[in-house]
């Protein structure tokens, strides 16, 4: 029987163009541009400087604080300066620009195809490896997985999810991935059990990738505790809060952490990341990569170093098509329109969506006519057309007893608007504003 | 690619809905009860539909588009819903400039005063409707003849099935009849079938939900239900209530107008709730025979604040731990 | 006749009995408050624009009254006049502030900074802000989307459609800070208005490195130092490749004007000069000549 999350959800078109594609590796570009921020959390000290040699795998920058995420060098070659570069919010931010020569690998990584399942190390070790790898949430998020893997005190994680439900449309880099990896996920998820010390793994797959759920139901009858659990195809499945509800019927309440419930989550990306760290000594240097969209010649999957450019990338494809009007990293729903595509691909870049310039436009938004439907599809059960009033009129005790800061900003209230308004627009900005106030009233 | 990029915040796609697509679906779902008119009231139907549909449109245009000096966006349909449910509730013998003046005041003040669609607190067609009723009650409330139940259609005033009720049980028509609509009454509330036909196919599109056109019927049902177990007379027999007068109309097109109708499931629970008792009470106990309008205006006026009191089902609100 | 007298008699009675109901509530609920709190309030502008800090005009007057010295307190909109009449009925002295105005950092026009992507969001700066660095190379620079004219409770903020920047309307601006507040860019700043409205500033707040800077727009201060150097009166600081007036300091000697190679320096309703370099903005001296 399929699984669903309990409240609003909607049924985007999957458009799942790329779906099957083999995961092609990438060539090594002249030069990659590796930012020194790629994750949630404190941007990381450079530790190489101008004329630097380094291999693949060679740290280049140090995490300062606990929530943030190494940054190790991609390719082999000289550091050719530290300066600021483009970012996918358009700002200019710090960034290692290095001259690609030869591809040499540090020579501690095992770079063989050979599966390793034997793992002896403890929780606490496997935590340093991740912490050291430099992993982060790979559907996007880019929350540091050890910092995820670390119950507050007090808190004990009573159940793994992995989240391989890839709501998103048009991405296929999960599916892929789960298609070409399994064994390799399948052992990063009994490494991470045993970091958190636990005994029960669910493998949430969302039902429109049946060769994955059947995959896996099969491979996993090998590994004690780890079932699969297909889902109904809706958005947003693969929100945390969501697809715990759907696997564990247990709603994490509003403000408080997966782990309050038990849960802890873990993209199936992740656990690959997690897998190749642990048992090949291999950092997150390189990710898989969709690049799709409607008038794409090759949509495709493709393994590229982080620092590529995306043009690099977009080229493979088949080069940006003459029609194109907006360039997504990420999904349609959640993803970032970038100002310019002469940026690289970081940890959090799940795919490259290109939009013809038809398909680009917003309407122009109409008054609401309270039909209702945001209120009816939001999967944390808020109010949105509410919340965006109250933003627009600064009314922020009321936006908070109205639970603004619940938002997931999934998008479902402005893919439903028939007035076309842009109710997550609002509702961000608002939900930005009363978090400030918030945290101001605490300190 | 040589033009720039577009940048926008999140989501990239849309549904594609959009406010016509409702509106006309709504316009779809009111055939069937405007067929039955057409069959039951011949040309006069056609015709009273067609000018107020007119009357409402062109008001709207033209203060829109002089008073106000905007865009009119009369092709998003609500002017012409407005003037659909206006015809379907005056009698088809009405004369037309006492039509024209409900219609102007339906867009002028109840709609366009407020800002237009989406800002009026009141629903157009019933506030038209009650204004025409009191203003001209001697029109308002003599119906013709159908064609059917009297042979000939000319201006021949008959009852309507709760008149009868209220003041001459015994004369009641069948119940068959009253469901398939050939009882006397305004245009379009004659037939609960047709009505219930277009619920039917508005549920399916998801133009609206069930809460309140069924929670409006499920009170309406259960008040006179207890009350006919009580003491079985016709005037509260419960079938009787559901199929006469406008109940069905307002139920399913009136009351669940999006502008003026609450925001949450619960609040539709409410507000269809306070629709059904109000229209029984007016019904039972009121001076006029028909509450159903009444009920709607009043129940319209407290959408904002049952909006204000109900909130939807939060997320993690009921923490389940299974 | 009797029916009369019931009436009357009724109607008295309840009127008597309402009235000494009334009374007896006004009584219990009297609220003692300082009269001259009314007063103060009587004298300042009504604007409730929440530009001394206070919410409303209200709230300013009971804090005039409660303080000990009004140095803290300040009506931007009433200005000087103001604050010395609420002085005098608190029988205190006014503090001198000069008469400010607000000032738009930004000369960033579409012919200028040109727009490298179509913004297609809900039109808010904030909004816009938050997702981006804005349609133009320039991350710093005004968005045109209005927050300020849209904050502005004196009409004296409006976009220019023109150059899409905003620009301030001298004699209705009050100085209440609204704009300040809304800007998410932080180009909007309260300046002195300067004797005749003469005043002299760096519209531009681009903090990156004078190349970048230059490449994204052609009136980019690129934090070159020139007017640092020429500057007598050691007003102008040049912190991040951006460089600063201090207008306590500046004595509107008009010569960093002259040097600034991208005219990011204005100048404001000065006479037009009679040395031979060109002047920089000629429409801004015309309009007081």
């Amino acid at each position: 029987m399929l699984k669903s999350f309990h409240i609003g959800g909607i049924h985007p078109k999957e458009n799942k163009l790329s779906a099957g594609m083999a995961i092609q590796p990438i060539a090594v570009p002249a030069q990659v541009i590796i930012p020194l921020s790629q994750h949630i959390g404190a941007p990381c000290q450079p530790v190489v400087k101008k004329g630097d040699k380094v291999k693949v795998g060679t740290l280049i920058g140090k995490s300062v604080g606990f929530v943030s995420a190494q940054i190790y060098s991609s390719v082999s070659g000289t550091v050719l300066k530290i300066d600021k570069a483009m970012d996918a919010s358009g700002y200019k931010r710090d960034a290692v620009f290095i001259k690609v020569e030869e591809d040499e690998w540090e020579e501690h990584i095992d770079r063989s195809e050979a599966l390793v399942t034997e793992c002896n190390l403890t929780a606490k070790e496997i935590l340093d490896k991740i912490a050291a790898a430099g992993i982060v949430g790979m559907g996007g998020a880019t929350f540091p997985t050890h910092v995820k893997l670390t119950p507050p005190p007090g808190m004990k994680a009573e159940v793994l999810i992995i989240n391989g439900v890839e709501c998103e449309p048009y991405l296929t880099s999960d599916h892929q991935l789960m298609m070409e990896k399994s064994d390799e996920i399948l052992v990063g998820i009994t490494i991470v059990m045993k970091a958190l010390n636990v005994q029960k793994a669910i493998i949430g797959i969302e039902n429109n990738k049946k060769d994955a759920v059947a995959l896996f139901t099969q491979k996993a009858k090998a590994y004690p505790g780890i079932g699969v659990q297909p889902l109904k195809v809706q958005y947003p499945q693969g929100g945390e809060k969501q697809l715990i509800d759907a696997l564990t019927g247990r709603q994490v309440p509003s403000g408080a952490l997966p782990i309050s419930v038990g849960a802890v989550v873990q993209n199936v990306g992740t656990l690959f990341a997690v897998y190749e760290a642990v048992q090949k000594n291999k950092p997150l240097v390189e990710r898989v990569v969709t690049v799709t969209g409607k008038e794409v010649q090759r949509p495709c999957n493709l393994r590229a170093r982080i620092g590529t450019p995306l043009t690099t990338l977009i080229d493979a494809a088949g080069g940006v098509p003459e029609s194109t009007g907006k360039v997504i990293s990420g999904g349609p729903m959640m993803g970032k329109a970038l100002a310019s595509i002469d940026i690289p691909v970081t940890k959090g870049t799940s795919g490259i969506l290109i939009v013809p310039t038809l398909e680009a436009k917003r309407k122009a938004m109409k008054d609401c006519i309270r039909c209702g439907k945001c209120v009816q599809v939001c999967p944390m059960g808020l109010n949105p057309t509410l919340l965006m009033t109250l933003t627009e009129y600064e009314v922020w005790d009321r936006a908070e007893k109205n639970a603004i800061t619940d938002c997931i900003e999934c998008g479902s209230c402005s893919y439903t608007c028939p007035a076309d308004r842009p109710l997550l627009d609002y509702i961000r900005l608002g939900k930005g504003k009363v978090n400030g106030i918030i945290r101001a009233r605490k300190n | 690619m040589e033009q720039k990029l577009i940048v926008s915040p999140s989501p990239h796609v849309h549904s594609g809905d959009t406010i016509p697509r409702n509106m006309y679906a709504v316009l779809i779902a009111l055939i069937p009860a405007f067929l039955v008119a057409l069959y039951t009231f011949r040309l006069d139907a056609l015709l009273i539909t067609a000018l107020s549909v007119l009357f409402c449109v062109g008001f709207e245009y033209l203060i829109v588009r002089f008073v106000m000096k905007k865009e009119p966006a009369i092709l998003d349909g609500s002017a012409i819903i407005t003037g659909v449910l206006l015809a379907f509730n005056v009698p088809s013998n009405l004369p037309v400039w006492i039509l024209a003046l409900g219609a102007l005041f339906a867009i002028g003040v109840v709609k366009l005063s407020f800002g237009g669609l989406g800002n009026n607190i009141f629903n157009p067609a019933i506030a038209g409707r009650i204004f025409l009723l009191i203003s001209f009650p001697a029109q308002m409330t003599s119906w013709p003849a159908t064609a059917i139940a009297g042979e000939a259609t000319d201006a021949v005033s008959s009852a309507t099935v709760l008149g009868l009720l209220k003041h001459s049980p015994e004369a009641l028509p069948a119940l068959q009849q009253m469901f398939l609509g050939f009882e006397s009454g305004s245009l379009g509330e004659m037939s609960a079938a047709a009505l219930l036909l277009g619920l039917v196919y508005l549920l399916w599109r998801r133009v609206i939900t069930w809460h309140i056109p069924f929670t409006i019927l499920a009170t309406v049902a259960l008040f006179t239900g207890i009350l006919f177990l009580i003491d079985p007379l016709p005037q509260y027999n419960p079938l009787i209530h559901l199929f006469s007068g406008g109940l069905m109309l307002g139920a399913v097109f009136m009351a669940t107008d999006y502008v003026t109708s609450p925001l949450t499931k619960k609040g539709m629970i409410i507000y269809g709730a306070g629709i059904g008792f109000i229209t029984v009470a007016i019904r039972l106990w009121g001076a006029y025979p028909e509450g159903i309008s009444f009920a709607i205006l009043l129940m319209n006026a407290f959408t904002p604040l049952i909006n204000t009191y109900t909130t939807p089902k939060r997320f993690g609100e009921a923490v389940k731990h299974g | 006749m009797s029916v009369i007298l019931t009436a009357v008699a009724t109607l008295g009675a309840i009127g008597a009995g309402s009235a000494g109901i009334l009374y007896l509530i006004s009584q219990k609920f009297k609220v003692e408050e300082d009269p001259r709190i009314q007063e103060v309030q009587d004298a300042l502008p009504a604007a409730n624009c929440g530009g001394c800090g206070f919410p409303g005009c209200a709230a300013f007057a009971a804090a005039c009254v409660k303080a000990e010295s009004l140095e803290e307190l300040n009506c931007p909109v009433g200005g000087q006049e103001t604050m010395d009449r609420v002085a005098a009925i608190l029988g205190q002295t006014a503090s001198k502030t000069a008469k400010k105005i607000a000032v738009v950092r930004c000369s960033g026009t579409c012919e200028e900074r040109p727009r490298l992507n179509l913004y297609d969001g809900a039109t808010n700066c904030s909004i816009a802000a938050a997702l981006y660095g804005g349609d133009t190379g320039c991350s710093f620079g005004c968005l045109g989307l209005g927050d300020c004219e849209e904050s502005c409770a004196f009409d004296a903020i409006h976009i220019n459609p023109e150059t899409m920047l905003p620009e301030v309307v001298e004699d209705k601006c009050t100085a209440c800070g609204a704009c300040v507040k809304a800007c998410p860019k932080d180009i909007i700043e309260l300046r002195k208005q300067g004797p005749k409205s003469r005043r002299i500033y760096v519209s531009c707040v681009n903090k990156d490195k004078g190349a970048v800077a230059k490449k994204a727009c052609n009136v980019a201060c690129i934090g070159c130092g020139k007017c640092q150097q020429v500057c007598p009166f050691d007003a102008i600081t040049i912190e991040n490749n951006l460089a600063y007036i201090d207008d306590d300091k500046c004595r509107l000697c008009r010569k960093c004007v002259v040097v600034c190679p991208t005219h990011s320096i204005l100048e404001l309703h000065f006479p037009p000069r009679k040395e031979t370099p060109p002047p920089a903005k000629e429409e801004a001296a015309n309009a007081t000549a």
